[in-house]
């Protein structure tokens, strides 16, 4: 409507500010979330991108099925003795081919790749430095869990192409005094002795991690254990959609006979750190619009007492009060509509300047510049918000001014 | 032929604040079409509260009120709205006009409320009654850079827009020089007597009111002389 149109124009300096207060907190909320939720996204993937949807290990567990228990099935007893230890019991997963030969078929999935882990001696002159060895499906591991990302230096493929080579953890690679090309001598819980040739580095950020961690190709892992090719200890499932992780690892349990875990239950506490920070995130910007939305509350109850005469002679001249109301709502959503575009935008230059912006750190070998996400998601939701707070801002100023008497006014003078 | 155009039985009005004081005591009278009618009176006595009730925009008050024959008591703020945008022009004291617009958007704007017309009719009908006003030159002036005199004439003519039933003013002159104030009076004069336009003027200028057709005067809240 013209008249809204009208005092905008004649208020344009407070109006301007109010839709740059709007554009300021939308600007933030944009970039604050943006960031954040790369952040996030970043530092979930560092878990997230390594871990298989879902993992079909063999746990080492004491049977459940303990005869004394059989035998004394009674409530009153008790009994103490437990017989049956996991001393037999075997690390690698039963009938491993043929539930290989099962996910292949399986439309659910998108990959696997198999895995050998088992504990490792680095032996650095006298001393044995406690580690761990992984065999591991070189192709299948860079296509699905991004393994090339994390290897700094040297080729991932030469562990399969390379006989006997490994790739270690760069810190225990430093620790060892190990350049690309050394041999390195490792022992195996067996107690094999066994040389292998340095192809690269891995550094996944987890400084942890990465102190014990090496890798080769399945085929040297399992040569290393003395095993067959049927050997296998953990299978990484990756799945189509991640949210059917839960219920296909009970599925494949229950199918498998084996264990199997899946993404969610593993890493329940990366989800719990992510919905923390998206909460304080979305408070912050929220924060931000309020405060916006207070500044148009604040100049539309100022334009309101400037402008009584006009409300008066409006309503005097047959506007009703809906009409008066609605005049002033329509301000503060031009003024709100307004601010929210120029806020997006600004809000979008600023997470792209944030994404250039060089982010270096030795942890994160992979990373160059800050992380930002750029979710379309979170423009709609900041213009959403926008909208309503500035109804509201002008609502309790417009409602005011449509219950005007114009008589009081009309009289006073 | 007479048509009755306002009719208000036995109004009664009670200020409350700061104490209770009857204003207006049980007033009646009927106005017919064409008529030009000054309502006078000392201050006080209640003539401005009674036009504030006539005109619809003061609701509280006992009595009936006819507005071309529909009671008005009853009607919503929306309907009330409606009347006075369709049947009432008001002319105030101070000019009331919205400085942001123009002349002639100030004109326009109750009729683009009413929306009996097209945008383009509402502005041809407004050009023609600035004309009528003899001051169709100041049409795209601002509002607020007219002088008072220029500022009344564009309030009647925006009274006029919607060929109200009535005009109503509450003392149009009170605020002008006399040639100023002759320009005004002799307005109405020409609208009773060209248009047959109803008019209803609260004024204490004595000279102005015994130069209408019929002089309603007040005191204490009662009607003593119609």
């Amino acid at each position: 409507m013209n008249i809204a149109w009208s005092l905008l124009q004649a208020r344009r300096k407070q109006s301007i500010i109010a839709a740059v207060g709007v554009t300021f907190g939308i600007t933030m909320f944009i970039a604050l979330l943006s960031f954040m939720t790369g952040l996030n996204k970043m530092l979930d993937g560092l878990i997230l991108n390594r871990t298989p949807h879902v993992r079909i290990y063999k746990e080492i567990t004491t049977n459940p099925n303990q005869p004394i228990k059989n035998w004394f099935t009674s409530q009153n007893s008790y009994h103490f003795i437990e017989s049956i230890k996991a001393s037999n019991s075997r690390s690698e997963i039963l009938k491993s081919q043929e539930i290989l030969n099962s996910l292949a078929h399986d439309g659910r999935v998108l990959g696997y790749s198999r895995k050998v882990s088992s504990p490792a001696f680095f032996n650095l002159g006298t001393i044995d430095i406690a580690g761990f060895l992984n065999g591991i499906d070189v192709k299948e591991e860079v296509k699905f869990y991004k393994f090339s990302d994390y290897v700094t230096t040297g080729n991932p493929i030469d562990i399969k192409n390379v006989p006997n080579s490994i790739i270690l953890g760069k810190p225990l690679a430093e620790k060892l005094l190990a350049d690309l090309g050394d041999i390195i001598q490792l022992t195996t819980s067996q107690g094999d002795r066994f040389q292998l040739k340095v192809v690269g580095y891995y550094q996944s950020g987890i400084a942890d991690f990465d102190k014990t961690q090496s890798f080769a190709s399945v085929a040297t892992a399992q040569k290393l254990l003395g095993r067959g090719p049927d050997y296998i200890t953990d299978i990484q499932v990756k799945l189509k959609s991640i949210e059917m992780a839960p219920i296909i690892a009970l599925e494949f349990q229950k199918k498998f006979q084996t264990n199997a875990i899946d993404i969610q239950r593993a890493n329940a506490q990366f989800e719990t750190g992510t919905k923390v920070r998206n909460i304080i995130s979305y408070a912050v910007g929220v924060t931000l619009l309020i405060v916006a939305g207070f500044g148009i509350y604040n100049i539309l109850n100022m334009m309101i007492y400037e402008k009584m005469d006009t409300i008066a002679i409006l309503k005097a001249t047959g506007f009703s009060g809906t009409d008066v109301k609605s005049i002033f709502i329509i301000i503060s959503l031009s003024i709100g509509v307004a601010g929210c575009f120029a806020g997006l935008f600004l809000g979008f230059l600023f997470t792209l300047f944030i994404s250039t912006v060089p982010f270096n750190t030795e942890a994160l070998p992979t990373i160059k510049t800050y992380p930002v996400s750029f979710n379309p998601f979170f423009y709609f939701i900041a213009f959403c918000f926008s909208l309503i707070t500035t109804f509201f801002a002008g609502w309790f100023p417009a409602n005011k001014a449509s219950n005007i008497d114009p008589v009081e006014i009309i009289r006073g003078k | 032929m007479t048509e009755t155009v306002l009719k208000c039985e036995e109004i009664t009005k009670y200020f409350y604040d700061p104490i209770e004081v009857k204003v207006l005591d049980k007033v009646s009278f009927e106005i017919t079409r064409g008529e030009f009618i000054s309502l006078v009176g000392k201050s006080g006595c209640g003539k401005s509260t009674l036009l504030y009730i006539l005109s619809t925009m003061d609701r509280d008050y006992q009595g009936n009120l006819y507005i071309d024959k529909q009671l008005m008591g009853p009607k919503t703020g929306a309907e009330l709205a409606q009347v006075r945008n369709e049947k009432i022009g008001f002319v105030f004291q101070f000019h009331y006009l919205l400085n942001e617009f123009t002349v002639l958007k100030n004109v326009m704007l109750p009729a683009l409320k009413l929306k009996k017309y097209s945008e383009e009719e509402i502005e041809a009908r407004a050009i023609k009654k600035l004309e009528v006003l003899g001051i169709r030159d100041l049409a795209l002036r601002n509002a607020g850079q007219i002088s008072g005199g220029q500022k009344q004439r564009v309030a009647i003519a925006r009274a006029l827009i919607n060929d109200p039933l009535i005009i109503m003013g509450d003392e149009p002159t009170g605020n002008l020089d006399l040639k100023n104030s002759q320009i005004v009076f002799d307005i109405f004069k020409q609208l009773t007597e060209e248009l047959n336009q109803t008019l209803l003027i609260v004024t204490h200028d004595m000279s102005f009111a015994e130069r209408t057709h019929r002089i309603i005067e007040m005191e204490d809240g009662r009607i003593i002389r119609s």
